[in-house]
């Protein structure tokens, strides 16, 4: 018994090891050559072209700037309340479906999801440009004389991000939907409560968390995004990200395209602290991930 | 009855719209004409012969392949090995590291790509495929760390301990006993890494240039210059590849 002891000890402080190489490995790999050059951008906000925080003071300064991150938030606050809308309509609707049917509903998200933000985005080109499909339509049929101005603008920008925001605003809020127990629904009509009344007093406080989850995770992805607003904005919608992207490959202003980063990470990273209050942060993905 | 059905007719009205531009990509890609339209007199494959017959395309989806099958080779031993780490310590290490560990996923693209060109241009790996591989392999861990917290989380640990105590090693442990446990998750891990790799553009934009030119880049290329509907065509090829694979996955899962 005392000669067996010490050899468990020791195999278990050789497991113990093992396991923590296996967390320390994969840590160092992405301290070094991910976080260490991330870090390294940020600090240029403050030493390019020279030290100090006149890259910060622009932000209060300059016009360009404040048009910029006005576009940004325009655009992102408006794909935001569009898709949570929509998402929670959707959610809503395969709710009271059969399962076969929300089957196929949810087969549709989950194909969209899937499909490559690019080939989407030439899609809708295709859709939107003047001599598009839709406009070719509408003037078949004789509805219109000139061309529809649906591309190149903020309505296309915002079209194609909410198309591609909706999987992931729909998955979290139809998981926290089919969590809500239903007998509270019918405790509330059976005390004498109207269709309304119950939805609006029982079903949709408790289905807050999923839309409050989605509304900033669709945040988050909006605020940084770059290939739908740049195919679709066609250098009109110019957004933070873009920005950036100009400023270090034509204007070369380290400084500035820098400064604009450790803004975008600083807003990101708190928002996503916000969100880990009603999302667990990748849960909805990890599920995705088994059904898929 | 009539309260829901409100509801259902916007979800149907929404799945319309996530499908209209798939469903799209289709006519368009058969159409007989040099630019975008749909077909009007008969249908032609022109732009899919386009596609074979041009080098450049398939040297561009052999570069995506090996890029990201590499890619997720790599995030799923950096994933798998941190979430197996973690599953067995917890505490400490699950809270603080692994929010620190999923930064690649929120951290907006544009931000680590301008990173990325800063630093690997002081260590030489720019338009390498090292370089890209390592990228997309560090944006496809945090998906294999969820996929394979997820499946850790259906196995029990007194299994893992079971096999310790009865005399196996560690390395024998995870090889024969925790690993097998959690292959569904190592393999969807497996093809969200790929896949993040296969779609990735913004990095690529800022990191390759001539030697490494992948598809997404190509694509991108293509849409600055003139809409060619032989994208259309590989869109639509895309498409059905994807839709095939959830179908064959639904099929498997029944």
């Amino acid at each position: 018994m005392t000669a067996f002891a010490p050899k468990t000890a020791s195999g278990a402080g050789r497991t113990d090891r093992f396991y923590l190489l296996m967390i320390v490995l994969p840590c160092a790999f992405l301290a070094l050559l991910y976080f260490l050059p991330v870090l390294n951008v940020l600090v240029l906000s403050v030493t390019e072209p020279q030290p100090g925080i006149q890259n910060y003071q622009m932000l209060a300064e300059s016009g360009a700037l404040h048009r910029i991150l006005l576009n940004t938030l325009r655009v992102s606050l408006s794909t935001t309340a569009l898709t949570l809308l929509l998402g929670y309509m959707f959610s809503l609707g395969i709710n009271s479906m059969a399962p076969r049917t929300r089957t196929v509903a949810l087969f549709v998200v989950l194909a969209s999801f899937w499909i490559s933000a690019l080939i989407r985005a030439y899609a809708w080109v295709a859709i939107l440009q003047p001599n598009g499909l839709i406009n070719q339509l509408l003037m078949g049929i004789g509805l219109i004389d000139t061309p529809l101005i649906l591309v190149r603008n903020e309505l296309g920008v915002i079209i194609g991000m909410v198309h591609y925001m909706l999987p992931y605003a729909i998955l979290p809020i139809y998981a926290n939907m089919a969590g809500i127990d239903r007998s509270l629904l019918r405790a509330s009509r059976a005390l004498g409560a109207n269709r309304w009344r119950t939805f609006w007093w029982v079903f949709f406080p408790q289905s807050l968390p999923g839309l409050a989850g989605s509304g900033i995770l669709v945040m988050i992805f909006s605020l940084g995004f770059y290939i739908t607003p740049a195919i679709l904005g066609g250098g009109r919608v110019v957004m933070i990200a873009e920005y950036i992207s100009i400023q270090i490959s034509e204007t070369l202003r380290w400084g500035v395209a820098t400064m604009l980063a450790t803004v975008l990470v600083m807003v990101v990273v708190a928002l996503t602290i916000w969100m880990s209050r009603y999302l667990k942060v990748g849960g909805g993905l990890a599920s995705k991930g088994g059904k898929s | 009855m009539n309260a829901s059905l409100f509801p259902r007719i916007v979800a149907w009205a929404v799945a319309c719209f996530l499908a209209l531009p798939v469903l799209i990509m289709l006519p368009i890609s058969l159409t007989p004409n040099r630019y975008l339209s749909l077909p009007k007199d008969g249908i032609s494959l022109r732009h899919y012969k386009s596609l074979i017959d041009d080098p450049q395309w398939i040297a561009s989806i052999a570069d995506s392949l090996f890029v990201a099958t590499l890619a997720a080779m790599l995030a799923v031993v950096l994933g798998a090995s941190f979430a197996i780490g973690i599953w067995r310590r917890g505490g400490m290490a699950e809270r603080v590291l692994q929010p620190i560990m999923l930064a690649p996923m929120i951290v907006p693209p544009i931000v680590h790509s301008v990173a990325f060109y800063k630093g690997w241009a002081e260590i030489g790996l720019l338009d390498t495929y090292t370089g890209l591989i390592l990228v997309h392999a560090m944006k496809g861990t945090p998906f294999v760390i969820l996929t394979v917290a997820a499946a850790l989380a259906n196995f029990d640990p007194r299994t893992e301990q079971a096999a310790r105590s009865l005399g196996a090693s560690a390395g024998r442990t995870m090889a024969w006993v925790v690993l097998p446990q959690i292959k569904g998750g190592l393999l969807s891990g497996a093809v969200f890494a790929f896949f993040i790799s296969w779609d990735e553009i913004i990095v690529a934009l800022f990191i390759t240039m001539r030697q490494v030119y992948t598809l997404p880049r190509r694509i991108w290329d293509g849409l600055e210059d003139n809409i060619d509907p032989a994208i259309a065509a590989l869109g639509s090829l895309m498409i059905l590849a994807t839709v095939a694979l959830m179908i064959l996955q639904t099929i498997k899962k029944r």
